[in-house]
């Protein structure tokens, strides 16, 4: 057999990559090169020409207070966001790995929330903050709750916030007690033997050895965060007055909604950019300080 | 009281307090759903005047269902759904499982650009290619409102993942000794990989399965921008347009948002322990 030959080395790759290749070129490589000509170029989605006109998109994405707006939104959101639920991620995954009765069936209910869409979440959350805990609030005339929450500023972020939590921390607790579980148990014994506390021995001995957990964590809510859309459509609709339109939605509308591709793909690529910076410079600091047991 | 009974008590105690914490937040999870369950039995006044009572004052009805599904025309959407799951998951992994195969066992430069490439590609969200894909897709191609551009776009965009964690699995888990004993058996490439390496991968294939067939299930923006015909929406679109047309009448929409819930819920009622497994490795692997 001609191990060697050109022809059997591109009959090889085409018989078994081909397939993926093609597909992750027309459906990846393709719209994201083509993305960036459309930056220069105005186009309203309907005509048959692109007219060129350089990097007007970036200024007028500079120049775009609602983007802005949308996107120090998206930041204040995803900070809270993200601290909130890696905060109960963890503490979740610390109580159903101690050992207690029926862990794996709290384990596998944390979890439901993951399953179902962001759509099917959002009416369902919209339902109980527009009429569950408005009909308590009238019962037991407590003002902040008798009036819905999504129909205020502060409170329709705070519910985004609230359904972000719900949604995410079941799932950031699976890996947060995949990495309680790979710190051997001889470590918290001789820790303990040492004379730490079992709390003392979780903080200073397991914490660190989960540092990889944590990473991966952070990262995963911050992306998913910043990209919010889903959530955001069926929960808020960026109501009231436009308040709670994130970065995502922004770019969404201006594009499909306003007709302003070029500029819709501008602002998109500038999400995507800072998204990204925020995410590789988390991963750097965390992975810089990781300990090996 | 010794020591050793001190510590014994002093655990049952936490133990206690853990377990009411969890059996408090569990609740907390689930109280949502809870509610769109009780309330799918209400007639509409019942829950707008009381979404919290177990059962209306006009008492237990069923008509919600039938109305919702007929509205929401459940019985298609749900077909679409999952034809668009089932072919775009058996794609993904047919055709990620291929490509990881090529790109482990040879060093060409070829294998090497494509999956850098692909590896590279992860951290490009949706949302940068949403706008490009469908002015390539829809303007010039014109291949939008279709089913099987559905399912390849979807497959497009799972593939580096999962040919990501095949490639892992490849390399780690199939001797290269089995392969090499295949082929002084006289196999070729092609029936070295469906008779000896694609059954050893088997772990893997039910990790990208699930991981992919729930992403598929439940993506809204993609399928929305592709599919515009109202006989070809998903489950995920025909809720947000059901909603958008019905949202006063909300006894139909507890109904629709429970059917919609409902497939992935009985399913994880079966599958619990193996989606619960499959997203941890995938997610730790990733």
């Amino acid at each position: 057999m001609k191990r060697n030959t050109m022809s059997y080395k591109v009959k090889q790759f085409l018989m078994f990559a081909g397939p993926a290749t093609v597909l992750f070129f027309a459906v990846v490589i393709l719209p994201f090169v083509y993305g960036l000509y459309l930056t220069f170029t105005s186009w309203d989605g309907i005509s048959k020409t692109k007219p060129f006109v350089g990097l007007a998109n970036y200024l007028a994405a500079f120049k775009d207070a609602a983007y802005w707006q949308a996107l120090g939104r998206t930041f204040i959101y995803s900070a809270i966001a993200v601290i909130l639920v890696n905060v109960v991620a963890f503490l979740l995954a610390y109580l159903v790995t101690s050992g207690i009765k029926g862990q794996n069936f709290f384990r596998a209910g944390f979890f439901v929330p993951n399953l179902i869409g962001g759509i099917v979440l959002g009416y369902v959350w919209k339902f109980v903050f527009n009429r569950a805990l408005v009909s308590v609030g009238q019962a037991l005339s407590i003002g902040a709750l008798s009036t819905s929450w999504l129909a205020t500023t502060n409170g329709a972020m705070l519910c985004l916030i609230i359904v972000s939590v719900w949604q995410y921390a079941g799932y950031m607790m699976l890996i947060y007690v995949a990495g309680f579980m790979s710190v051997p148990k001889s470590l918290m014994e001789a820790a303990q033997i040492d004379g730490c506390t079992k709390s003392q021995a979780t903080w200073n001995v397991t914490v660190p050895l989960m540092r990889a957990s944590f990473v991966q964590c952070l990262f995963l809510t911050i992306t998913r965060c910043f990209m919010v859309y889903d959530v955001n459509l069926s929960l808020t609709k960026g109501e009231p007055f436009n308040s709670s339109v994130m970065a995502a939605m922004h770019v969404y509308n201006q594009a499909f909604t306003y007709k302003n591709y070029g500029t819709g793909q501008a602002e998109a690529l500038i999400l995507f950019v800072v998204c990204a910076i925020v995410g590789v410079t988390q991963v750097y600091i965390g992975k810089k300080g990781e300990v090996e047991a | 009281m010794d020591a050793n009974a001190q510590a014994a008590q002093k655990k049952k105690v936490s133990h206690a307090i853990m377990m009411i914490v969890l059996v408090a937040v569990f609740f907390l999870f689930i109280f949502p759903l809870i509610l769109v369950i009780i309330n799918v039995f209400k007639t509409k006044a019942d829950i707008t005047s009381n979404p919290l009572a177990l059962i209306g004052a006009h008492g237990f009805t069923m008509e919600n269902f039938p109305k919702a599904m007929e509205k929401m025309n459940f019985l298609v959407v749900f077909k679409n759904s999952l034809i668009v799951t089932v072919c775009a998951t058996v794609l993904t992994l047919l055709v990620s499982s291929m490509a990881a195969f090529v790109i482990v066992r040879n060093n060409w430069k070829a294998c090497n650009l494509l999956f850098s490439g692909m590896v590279a590609s992860m951290v490009i969200p949706f949302q940068v290619l949403m706008i490009p894909l469908v002015s390539l897709y829809g303007g010039i191609f014109g291949v939008l409102n279709s089913r099987i551009t559905l399912i390849l776009m979807h497959v497009g965009f799972s593939a580096s993942m999962a040919t990501f964690m095949f490639h892992g699995a490849i390399r780690t888990n199939v001797p290269m000794e089995l392969e090499e004993a295949a082929f002084i058996d006289g196999c070729t490439r092609w029936q070295t990989y469906w008779k000896i390496v694609f059954p050893l991968l088997k772990p893997t294939i039910a990790t990208v399965a699930i991981i992919d067939a729930m992403a598929f299930w439940n993506d809204y923006l993609l399928p929305s921008l592709v599919l515009g015909r109202k006989e070809l929406y998903t489950i995920p679109i025909a809720t947000q347009v059901f909603y958008g047309t019905y949202s006063t009448d909300i006894g139909l929409v507890m109904a629709a948002l429970l059917l919609a819930m409902l497939p992935i819920l009985i399913l994880y009622l079966f599958l619990q322990r193996y989606i619960v497994e499959g997203v941890t490795s995938g997610a730790v692997k990733g």
